[in-house]
């Protein structure tokens, strides 16, 4: 009897695809592309969950410059795409534009607020996560010095390097070396001059550095590798890069935001609006496997998990960067 | 003390980062003494990057990779010779060529084989120039002043930085102490005579073209294989272009071509070390401004401190022999 009714289901399937097509998800990747280790990887590996959980392919497209942004969301959208995700803060003025063009459409844009009816917008608690893994860095740090480096100079960075710093003070570093790779998207991809800065920073005396800064965080790694210091990963795991080299990746979990989009819209749960994630609801963490499992000792973990309650709890407020463009520490 | 060391940090960071630079401004000075405008620069570089860090990945020695990058880069500067030599094209419509053909099959291909989004796996080990360290570093680290010149900058850069600077000299002397090199200057002055004087312009143009593959070649592995770990798309970020600039900063001469390219890498080098730093009186410069100074400067000495660059007159002129 099971058989049949599966049978028939499939068939059903077969002679009206416009049924299937009520869930035909996509993704849009932001400069930076794909497999940049990191953020985009991250939003990668969400649609991939999503499509071997269900069976159910996706679209994907990489934009290779600015120009491309409206055209191929416009595309997406005409083809009849639903839900649509796009990863990535520069997409806000973009979607702002479109979204009302097709109010039958569900968007999701990461990283940034787009308040439209049809846009679920998800923004991570950045600083959470940051200020966790910068209380790592300073426990681990013997010169009691740290570094920073960011990707493009934007407020959404400056609130990782913010809440970096924020830990890293509270766990007792003494100094913390900021620095921005650029102010252009290029800034993204620059591993070269990523390594120029953390050397520099190495120099200064610093012994963990910190990248926020997608495809220029290899060259960071990379380089802190070379030294003999260690690095802290960003968005996705990338503990792995440099095993034994890096401390630990602060997770930002793009993937479940993708694949939760995904997800909710097959089973028409999708709901617009705003959706922060932190520590408390899992958006954001610190990453633990076996390549830095010598690099974290109990007593760290200890140390973090506590701050971690005390953040989930409300005992301790990370400062937003992006809530008043300062940063306090 | 203090200051010292920081210094010796910053010269240190310049060498590194001008060397891409340097190698890539010999090369276009090889090319545009003979004549033959090269916008292809970075395009080559890019292409020698992914086959250093390709070769180098598969087959896990760094030499292997410089020998690719310098093949595939003499290659695509074969097709911009066949192009604007042999064929008379517009030098630089075959340039810009080629930095497409570069930046799309770098990706391309890269994704095809190594399935990375057009990464290469990271390379460790053999399969990179390591630094050296110069007899003596360590033990004189210590001496005031001399000891960390010593240790941090002339010791401690991996092989290719020493071939970049070798290149300079020999680049003069090959260029103005060789017959080869007079006839490449007079090829690219006034190829009628050359021709005249039973020389074949075609022949010279082709040899310039292949040197200038060799060195964007070694500049493309040093990227890749040397300063970085493997290749990550368009990493040669517009170096190409400024060794351009700093070509006609330099008027074509390989002497202050290196000098040019130092003082690039130098700002480049400062805008990194001093982003965010206090400065005395003025407090904290904002970081757009240290990004944009080389560019503000570059500006500046090129439209009043250098005098006038004249490039070489038969410059972008395909010869076309009289009959």
């Amino acid at each position: 009897m099971k058989r049949i009714v599966l049978g028939l289901l499939a068939a059903t399937a077969l002679a009206f695809p416009a049924l299937a097509a009520d869930v035909k998800p996509a993704i849009i990747y932001d400069l930076g592309g794909k497999f940049d280790k990191s953020f985009n990887e991250a939003a990668f590996h969400g649609a991939e969950k999503f499509k071997s959980e269900t069976g159910i392919a996706y679209r994907d497209f990489e934009i290779q410059n600015d120009a491309q942004r409206e055209q191929a969301l416009r595309k997406f959208a005409e083809d009849g795409n639903n839900p649509i995700v796009m990863a990535g803060f520069s997409w806000a003025a973009t979607l702002e534009k479109v979204a009302p063009d097709f109010p039958d459409t569900k968007f999701t844009i990461i990283d940034m607020v787009v308040d439209k009816p049809n846009v679920r917008s998800v923004v991570f608690k950045d600083n959470e996560g940051s200020y966790i893994v910068g209380m790592l860095a300073a426990m681990a740090s013997k010169t009691k010095k740290v570094g920073f480096v960011g990707g493009m100079d934007i407020p959404l960075i400056r609130k990782f390097g913010c809440g970096y710093v924020g830990g890293a003070k509270a766990a007792g570093a003494t100094d913390v070396f900021y620095n921005m790779t650029g102010d252009t998207p290029a800034a993204w991809n620059d591993p070269t001059k990523g390594g120029e800065i953390a050397k520099s920073q190495i120099s200064q005396g610093a012994d963990v550095v910190y990248a926020a800064a997608g495809g220029t965080g290899v060259g960071v790694l990379q380089a802190a590798a070379d030294a003999g210091k260690l690095g802290i990963g960003v968005d996705s795991n990338q503990n792995g890069l440099q095993p034994g080299k890096i401390l630990t990746s602060m997770m930002k979990r793009v993937d479940v935001a993708v694949y939760n989009a995904f997800m909710d819209t097959k089973d028409d749960k999708f709901t617009p609006g705003f959706n922060n994630l932190g520590l408390k609801e899992g958006g954001v963490d610190y990453a633990m496997d076996e390549n830095n499992k010598d690099l974290v000792t109990e007593e760290m973990k200890a140390a973090v998990e506590k701050a971690k309650a005390d953040i989930a709890a409300g005992k301790i407020e990370v400062h937003d960067y992006m809530s008043d463009n300062a940063c306090p520490y | 003390m203090e200051l010292i060391d920081v210094l010796v940090q910053l010269v240190g960071a310049t060498i590194r980062v001008s060397v891409p630079l340097l190698l890539a401004c010999l090369a276009g000075l090889f090319s545009e003494r003979a004549g033959i405008f090269d916008i292809g620069l970075e395009g080559k570089m890019l292409a020698g990057a992914f086959a250093g860090a390709s070769a180098a990945a598969v087959t896990g020695s760094a030499w292997i990779g410089l020998a690719a990058a310098i093949l595939t880069a003499v290659c695509f500067g074969l097709v911009h010779g066949f192009a604007s030599i042999t064929h008379r094209g517009n030098q630089i419509v075959s340039g810009v060529a080629i930095n497409f053909i570069a930046a799309g099959s770098t990706i391309i291909l890269g994704q095809a084989w190594f399935q990375q989004g057009g990464r290469t796996p990271s390379l460790s080990g053999d399969a990179r120039f390591q630094a050296i360290t110069l007899p003596g570093a360590d033990a004189v680290h210590d001496v005031p002043v001399i000891g960390p010149i010593y240790a941090e900058v002339i010791s401690g850069h991996s092989l290719l930085v020493y071939v970049a600077f070798l290149m300079v000299p020999f680049t003069w002397w090959v260029l103005f102490r060789t017959r080869f090199g007079l006839r490449l200057r007079a090829v690219g002055e006034n190829p009628a005579a050359v021709d005249t004087a039973g020389i074949s312009v075609t022949w010279l143009r082709y040899r310039a073209v292949l040197c200038t593959g060799v060195l964007t070649g070694i500049a493309g592995a040093y990227l890749s294989v040397a300063q970085n770990a493997g290749f990550v798309k368009d990493m040669t970020a517009g170096k190409g272009f400024i060794a351009l600039a700093a070509l006609i900063f330099a008027k074509w001469k390989p002497v202050p071509a290196m000098f040019a390219c130092l003082l690039f890498g130098f700002l480049e080098a400062a805008s990194i070390r001093f982003q965010g730093m206090p400065w005395p009186f003025i407090g904290k410069v904002p970081v757009q401004l240290m990004q944009a100074l080389p560019y503000i400067l570059t500006v500046i000495l090129l439209a009043g401190f250098i005098g006038k660059a004249i490039p070489p007159r038969a410059g972008g002129v395909p010869y076309v022999k009289e009959r």
